[in-house]
């Protein structure tokens, strides 16, 4: 298959991981932001193609994965609404709240619907006028511009059934907040292609001079991350530290404009907190206020305001895995009192999460290579 | 005014009735309407017409086969079938894995007030076509009716009784260390037919589902002089399932070459975009053969003689080591474990 195929081939596999076999002189800690990016690290086996001195550290990049218990509570407690039409991204039904998860609340009999489009969603909203869509509003910069088209649209339409919970993340505040930990052992990134698709990579100028942390733009096909990974070695042995595009048939420096202009119109920076990570400054999106009426926070602040703050699991380690500090099998609940049938944390239910692509790929039972 | 003549009987037929009612399911005039005018007409056999309370007919020595089915779908009808043939194609798919040779088959009915009739006749004309094209009667039924918004329009029950040939034995337990294994075609077409049609999606190349009987391909295969130690249609839970379960219940090990599984471009295609693996995607018309290695070639050659095995290949071998796992070898050439999923596969976010 066109675009695929080609960035599966076997032989440039070989020939890249042997590349950097041969870059490889010490060790070295990097570090793939996306969590698509770990997905097929793990799927297609890349890491056992690489040096054993290079090692490679999952990120945060996963926006179902960082979403904050209290957010799940609070889109539980709105799915829960007679009233409501709850729609979400597939990804978000199973990962669990302080008072269960999505699914729970379809079986007992709440209306919770899975889109593949915010536009869908707008859709539904124009179809059910005596009933109120809401919609979870979950990604990072890629899934932005989407959600700002179906606000505008609202907007222009004068549809006033139809709101956000919106628990949209950044990228570059959580780079930034992994490389100011005094844990941080991170020495390059190579940063998630798709969300430098929308965003460019300007911002990212700052952050490699600020920390003296190479970083390189990557794709998510196996030659695409290898390629990463490889331009990534080069720079930390020769000592540069520049921001690379290695994904070039998608990503240009300043990115797509149009979609970056639609979500300055429609969104600001907040404050967000990371599930397991804690408060990041200016790491989230809220609407401004020229939206606000489509803030479902606000629009349903009274049923919201009784939700207590939602509490974590505590054995859960999901913070250490989503900043790179643990690896997946490393936890003592892996696999035993963490599964995909009983997660502990968000990382072992999310198609986009650390924990369920070592269970899935890995296999919880030891086999050998 | 209307110039009919008085007629002293309702004006509206019974067989008008352009929807379904309780009544229907409730053991009179309506019910026996139903059953002549739909049922009987559409499927007519003698075995049926004797509308008795079961369906008889002499035994032959040998060895049975029984299975049951449910089938729920949305929508009832999608690109390449509907609810009604898959019922029948499944049923017969469940049987023809045992080796046998399906003979007769049940059809149950449970149907939600306010079904249109017209939908429930389509369904119930392609579930005749399906029996006749595969050669197995539907010679007894039954049919409820259930309140309106307890049901999703019709739920089907196939039960299917065949015989199993003299010498015939196929089970998981006779899968060994170096047997191949080998898959009658390209994967995943039904699951992305349903979920196109059932989402709004479209994608380029229209993805019909694979819904077909393979009793005739098994027959063939038997009939040829194959060995086969075991088969098993790929249905929910596509390939990797039922890798899984055949792994578990032979306590073997099964390597599969990724590049080697037919999957067609535009099934790929779709499952690339929303981020589910063909692998684990339904299938209606495709089964799994375990066979010796030496029986590959001859077993390969039988299966391409028909159309719904025309891509047969082999995809992997059964191992001893690694017992009770799918270990897949990609398409870069590394190995990772092909595991049973948790839940649903979900589209995901980006």
């Amino acid at each position: 298959m066109k675009y695929v195929d080609e960035f599966r081939d076997r032989a440039v596999a070989t020939a890249l991981a042997e590349r950097i076999k041969q870059t490889v002189q010490r060790p070295w800690t990097i570090m793939e932001v996306c969590g698509g990016q770990t997905h097929s690290i793990v799927r297609f086996g890349l890491d056992s193609l690489l040096p054993k001195d290079l090692t490679l550290v999952h990120g945060p990049g996963c926006p179902v994965c960082v979403t904050s218990v209290s957010l799940i509570d609070q889109a539980v407690c709105l799915a829960s609404l007679p009233n409501v039409i709850f729609c979400s991204f597939g990804d978000m039904l199973r990962v669990p709240g302080s008072r269960g998860d999505l699914f729970g609340v379809k079986a007992a009999g709440g209306d919770v619907r899975i889109i593949y489009s915010p536009l869908d969603a707008l859709e539904l909203a124009r179809k059910h006028l005596d009933r109120e869509v809401v919609c979870f509003a979950v990604g990072f910069e890629t899934t932005a511009p989407a959600w700002a088209m179906a606000v505008t649209q609202a907007k222009q339409l004068g549809v006033t059934n139809f709101s956000l919970l919106i628990a949209h993340v950044l990228v570059p505040p959580a780079m930034e907040a992994i490389l100011s930990s005094p844990q941080n052992r991170i020495q390059g990134f190579l940063a998630a292609g798709h969300v430098c698709t929308v965003m460019g990579y300007e911002e990212y100028e700052a952050i490699a001079q600020k920390y003296r942390v190479p970083i390189v733009v990557t794709g998510f096909e196996p030659l695409d991350v290898l390629e990463g990974v490889s331009m990534l070695v080069s720079q930390l042995e020769e000592g540069r530290v520049e921001v690379e595009n290695q994904y070039v048939r998608s990503v240009s420096r300043e990115g797509n404009r149009p979609a970056r202009t639609l979500v300055d119109e429609v969104f600001e920076p907040a404050p967000r907190i990371w599930r397991g990570i804690g408060e990041i400054p200016a790491s989230g999106l809220r609407l401004k206020s020229a939206y606000g009426a489509y803030d479902a926070e606000v629009k349903f602040q009274r049923e919201l305001v009784q939700l207590s703050v939602g509490i974590e699991d505590p054995e859960c380690q999901s913070g250490l895995v989503l900043q790179g500090l643990l690896k997946p099998m490393d936890c003592s609940a892996f696999g035993t009192r963490c599964t995909p049938e009983q997660p502990l944390g968000a990382p072992m239910v999310s198609s986009e999460g650390a924990c369920a692509a070592y269970y899935r790929y890995r296999g919880h039972v030891k086999c050998e290579k | 005014m209307n110039n009919k003549p008085f007629e002293p009987t309702c004006p509206l037929p019974l067989s008008t009735k352009k929807t379904i009612q309780l009544a229907h399911g409730g053991g009179g005039r309506l019910m026996q309407e139903l059953i002549q005018k739909v049922f009987v007409q559409a499927f007519h056999n003698p075995m049926l017409e004797s509308l008795h309370d079961g369906a008889t007919w002499p035994v032959e020595k040998g060895t049975l086969a029984f299975t049951t089915d449910s089938y729920v779908v949305r929508p009832l009808f999608f690109p390449g079938g509907d609810i009604g043939s898959l019922a029948v194609n499944g049923t017969i798919n469940d049987l023809a894995m045992c080796g046998a040779k399906p003979l007769y088959l049940s059809a149950g009915f449970i149907l939600e007030e306010g079904l249109s009739m017209e939908v429930l006749q389509r369904v119930v004309n392609s579930m005749a076509e399906a029996a006749r094209t595969a050669g197995v009667p539907i010679v007894t039924g039954d049919t409820k009716v259930v309140d309106r918004g307890k049901g999703d329009g019709i739920f089907i029950n196939t039960s299917g009784v065949g015989l199993v040939p003299n010498g015939v034995r196929v089970l998981p337990t006779l899968i060994q260390p170096g047997d191949a294994i080998l898959v009658s075609g390209d994967l995943g077409s039904h699951g992305v037919a349903v979920l196109s049609v059932r989402e709004g999606l479209t994608f380029d190349g229209n993805v019909e589902s694979d819904s077909a009987p393979l009793h005739r391909i098994v027959a063939d295969l038997i009939d040829s002089g194959i060995e086969i130690h075991c088969l098993r249609d790929l249905t929910r839970g596509g390939l990797a399932s039922v890798l899984n379960e055949l792994a578990a219940a032979a306590k073997v090990g099964t390597m599969v070459e990724e590049p080697a599984i037919p999957v067609s471009e535009p099934v790929r295609g779709a499952c690339e975009l929303l981020g589910l693996d063909p692998l684990y995607v339904a299938n209606e018309g495709r089964f799994v053969a375990i066979v010796p290695e030496s029986q590959v070639e001859a077993a390969l050659a039988v299966m391409h003689r028909h159309q719904a095995a025309n891509q047969a290949a082999q995809i992997g071998i059964v191992t001893e080591r690694d017992p009770s796992m799918v270990i897949l070898r990609t398409v870069v050439g590394t190995h990772r474990v092909l595991d049973l999923l948790s839940g649903e596969q979900l589209p995901r976010i980006c």
